[in-house]
């Protein structure tokens, strides 16, 4: 966050370990889980892993931002990827149905809008009726994935289309080595863009700020005249386009419009959230620590395919990351908080002025 | 009403009509402020203090009348329009945002309030460290505020109200967390802030203290303006008059205890390392005894020793005569202990349960009947009788606890632990946050139980309390006690000099 910036810009970057969040122990997990795997598997120090971590890591990031956004304001959603289906498979099928093609842009445009409306939905809910977050968003990732199926279609659409259909093979950087061509994909462009926006606008805008204010202490946030209301209904509004877009690039990724896509990314999303130091209970989290949990769970995921790990045992290890996560903040929670008894301690006055 | 007409008041309300459901909060009550002055407003629980402040500081809105500040007329405020008007709520709980650092707490709501839509924390900094700087205070910019002691938080939560450009600051109950240095820097601070012009409406039960540093005091009475004038033209027991209505009598009463009554409860050697050492007691049936000391000085962790919160680790305790061995809280109610927490909202009550299931809360097991299952006509006929007997003011007992004021929630844990008919009574600070109406009944409900044949513990802060009601009082310093006043040398001065020394 913003305030120790300047002791640490004083006292050089070791000063700066771990990081507000952690994230320095993070980092260093990361690396001695790529450090172990290049020595187990050698085949996993490649270029090649790297760009399908990153890859595979695309939508789970995307929607990583969206729900730190919700935990730093105190809140969780789990219907992003309801939301993510609705929009991206909404947008697709409305357009192929009447046989046009909305274009790149026009299609992102549509399942943005779409994604903004259904993040509304949760937004009012949540704000205006002071609702619990997680029971608001399970019972609308519920009613979105039903009321789509029923009113959108359910049809797997395989042929998408041309516009995003050319996005799938479209690569940014492609090297050509022994093992064959490899290719970083085009759509991390506007997703590392869309991830230093959001760093900067948590930091540095007013409503970054609010939003950690509000996830701090909502009544006090209201009390200083934080627009609390306005503030939560924008921030779900904003997890709604992040998910569509989400969408969007899943099903670019994966050439085809399938109506039950996307089922359980909630816990590695959720996962690398928390693991990446957001608090599960609000006012805490970073954009580097958010990429970092996603980039763990990535790159665990991805070893235990290639050690040839079943993938029932893979959810069983994100769920443990989670888990881990949490306890690691339980943890650390208990530690710094035992200060000084607020009865002894003298009170902070110098000698008077 | 003796407002001088020389200054003209930086806020003004005039009677102000504000009722919840039909009851009158506040029934027309008119209240100036003046430049620069430290205004003590006073009253009991439900008097309508809150609802004033909520009213001045725009979380309100008034049935009727007019709000003046700054020489502009408002219907009502806004949260928004009291901040930009100069009014700043220093509350109870500070409302600060524990998840970000002292430096941003400061800064940042006037950053927004400027109409910034950016946060710079380069630019936030030199703001809080210049009012810190300019009010002489020692705070930490970059620790989080989770992190800071009650004190601190205090400090942080003054410093963004000035830096809020804050013309009037309201304090409710500003001292209730504090430790006696603490009041005393708090008040130093309070007098700086009076020479830069700012005006401050303390809200507060400890009349005492916030008499040292008012000029001028009103009192309200369900929700109706009682009295204004000049600090100084009161004493103690003339407002808590005012506050209530009636006499408060606040002189010493102590029945007289025979020398060989039998012993409730006599405690010999203990000690737990780090904490206290040597502690020895005697309290016989009919008794109240005062234990005193500073805050720190291991007053409450004898008590929760005796009732083996964190058991003593040597000594002995009997109870009625008999030894007992007390590892553990279940212990201790098995031998005939009771004790009332220092923190009731935490730690004696359930707080959105109902009167009736927490009052019955300890003793529960006393009503099982036939087949273990619960007799539930005798156990309301009980609670009923209880309640009445210690008059909690409720419209019914079920409602939840949560809804009732301060001294009603207290009475309901002392009601709990009478359920249990103990032998020994524990009281950490038992009218703490307690208006002075319920404070004069809830020791008249000691005597009661005292003369009824129960040794009471009054483990206290609040000395004419003390004074009041305790045969003797025990003062405690660094673990040991240290000094036994007894008779005509419990005196409110003695124990004063006794406790610093």
């Amino acid at each position: 966050m913003s305030t120790p910036a300047l002791r640490q810009r004083r006292s050089g970057l070791l000063s700066r370990w771990p990081g507000r969040n952690n994230e320095g122990y993070l980092a260093a997990l990361l690396l001695l889980v790529v450090a172990v795997m290049s020595a187990a598997a050698p085949a996993f120090f490649s270029l090649h892993t790297f760009f399908s971590v990153i890859r595979g890591a695309t939508v789970p990031w995307i929607f990583a931002m969206g729900v730190l956004l919700v935990l730093v304001s105190g809140g969780i959603d789990v219907s992003f990827p309801a939301i993510a289906v609705f929009s991206a498979y909404s947008a697709v099928a409305l357009t192929t149905a009447r046989g046009v093609d909305a274009g790149l842009l026009g299609n992102f445009a549509l399942a943005m809008a779409i994604g903004c409306l259904l993040g509304l939905v949760n937004g009012i809910l949540i704000a205006r009726f002071r609702l619990p977050t997680l029971i608001v968003t399970l019972g609308t990732a519920g009613f979105f994935r039903g009321a789509m199926i029923t009113f959108v279609g359910a049809t797997y659409i395989a042929q998408l289309p041309r516009s995003l259909a050319e996005q799938s093979t479209r690569s940014v950087i492609s090297v050509n080595t022994e093992a064959g061509t490899t290719f970083l994909h085009v759509l991390v462009v506007p997703v590392l863009i869309l991830t230093v926006l959001i760093a900067l606008g948590l930091k540095h805008t007013m409503f970054g700020r609010a939003a950690y204010a509000i996830g701090g202490d909502p009544e006090a946030a209201r009390r200083v005249g934080i627009p609390v209301q306005r503030t939560q209904v924008v921030l779900y509004v904003l997890v709604g386009a992040l998910a569509a877009f989400g969408g969007m690039v899943f099903m670019i990724q994966g050439q085809a419009a399938d109506p039950q896509m996307l089922i359980g990314i909630e816990l590695d999303t959720i996962a690398a959230v928390v693991l990446g130091g957001a608090s599960i209970f609000g006012g805490r989290g970073s954009v580097l620590g958010t990429v970092l949990g996603v980039l763990l769970v990535q790159v665990i995921n991805n070893s235990l395919v290639l050690v040839g790990v079943p993938t029932a045992w893979q959810r069983a290890t994100v769920g443990l990351l989670l888990l881990l996560g949490v306890g690691a903040q339980a943890w650390a929670g208990r530690r710094p908080r035992r200060a000084a008894p607020a009865a002894v301690k003298a009170p902070a006055v110098k000698a008077a002025a | 009403m003796d407002i001088s007409p020389a200054p003209r008041p930086v806020l003004e309300l005039r009677d102000i009509v504000k009722t919840y459901g039909g009851v009158h909060a506040l029934d027309t009550v008119s209240f100036t402020l003046l430049p620069g002055e430290v205004h003590c407003l006073a009253g009991e629980n439900g008097s309508g203090k809150s609802t004033l402040i909520k009213i001045i500081s725009g979380v309100e809105t008034p049935d009727s009348g007019v709000i003046v500040v700054g020489g502009e007329r408002h219907a009502s405020m806004t949260p928004a329009s009291a901040i930009a008007a100069g009014v700043q709520v220093i509350y109870q709980d500070f409302s600060l945002f524990p998840n970000l650092s002292v430096a941003e707490n400061i800064a940042m709501p006037r950053q927004r309030a400027v109409g910034g839509r950016f946060y710079s924390a380069r630019a936030a900094r030199p703001i809080a460290q210049g009012i810190v700087d300019e009010l002489g205070l020692a705070l930490d910019l970059d620790a989080d505020v989770a992190a800071l002691s009650v004190a601190d938080k205090q400090l942080t939560a003054i410093c963004r109200a000035l830096v809020s450009d804050a013309q009037i600051i309201i304090m409710d109950e500003p001292t209730t967390a504090l430790t006696g240095a603490e009041v005393t820097a708090l008040f130093a601070l309070v007098r700086r802030l009076q020479s830069r012009g700012v005006s401050l409406i303390f809200v507060s039960h400890k009349l005492d203290e916030v008499l040292r540093v008012s000029q001028r005091l009103t009192v309200l009475r369900n929700g109706t303006w009682v009295a204004t004038g000049a600090a100084g033209d009161y004493d103690r027991d003339a407002i808590a008059g005012l506050m209530t209505g009636k006499d408060i009598d606040t002189s010493r009463v102590v029945s007289a205890v025979p020398a060989d009554a039998a012993i409730a409860l006599e405690v010999k050697g203990l000690g737990r390392p780090g904490a206290f050492a040597d502690v020895d007691l005697v309290v016989r049936c009919g008794e109240i005894v005062g234990l005193t000391g500073l805050l720190g000085s291991g007053r409450g962790e004898i008590a929760e020793a005796i009732f083996g919160v964190r058991p003593a680790t040597t000594g002995t305790i009997a109870v009625g005569g008999h030894p007992v061995r007390i590892q553990s809280i279940p212990d201790a109610v098995a031998a005939g202990i009771g004790y009332v927490p220092e923190d009731r909202l935490t730690q004696g009550l359930f707080l959105d349960d109902s009167i009736a299931d927490n009052v019955v809360a300890a003793s529960v097991t006393a009503f099982a009947g036939r087949a273990r299952l619960l007799d539930r006509a005798r156990m309301l006929a009980f609670i009923q009788s209880v309640a009445s007997r210690l008059r909690i003011k409720a419209p019914n007992l079920s409602l939840a606890v949560r809804s009732l004021s301060g001294g009603n929630a207290q009475r309901v844990v002392l009601a709990k632990w009478l359920m249990t008919n103990p032998k020994v009574l524990l009281l950490n600070g038992p009218t703490v946050g307690v208006d002075v109406g319920s404070k004069s009944e809830i020791l008249e409900i000691l005597r009661t139980q005292a003369s009824a044949g129960m040794g009471v513990v009054v483990i206290s802060d609040d000395i004419p309390e003390l004074y009041s009601a305790c045969h003797r009082v025990l003062i405690v310093q660094g673990g040991r006690i240290v000094c036994e006043l007894a008779g005509d040398a419990v005196r409110v001065e003695t124990i004063e000099q006794r406790i610093a020394a």
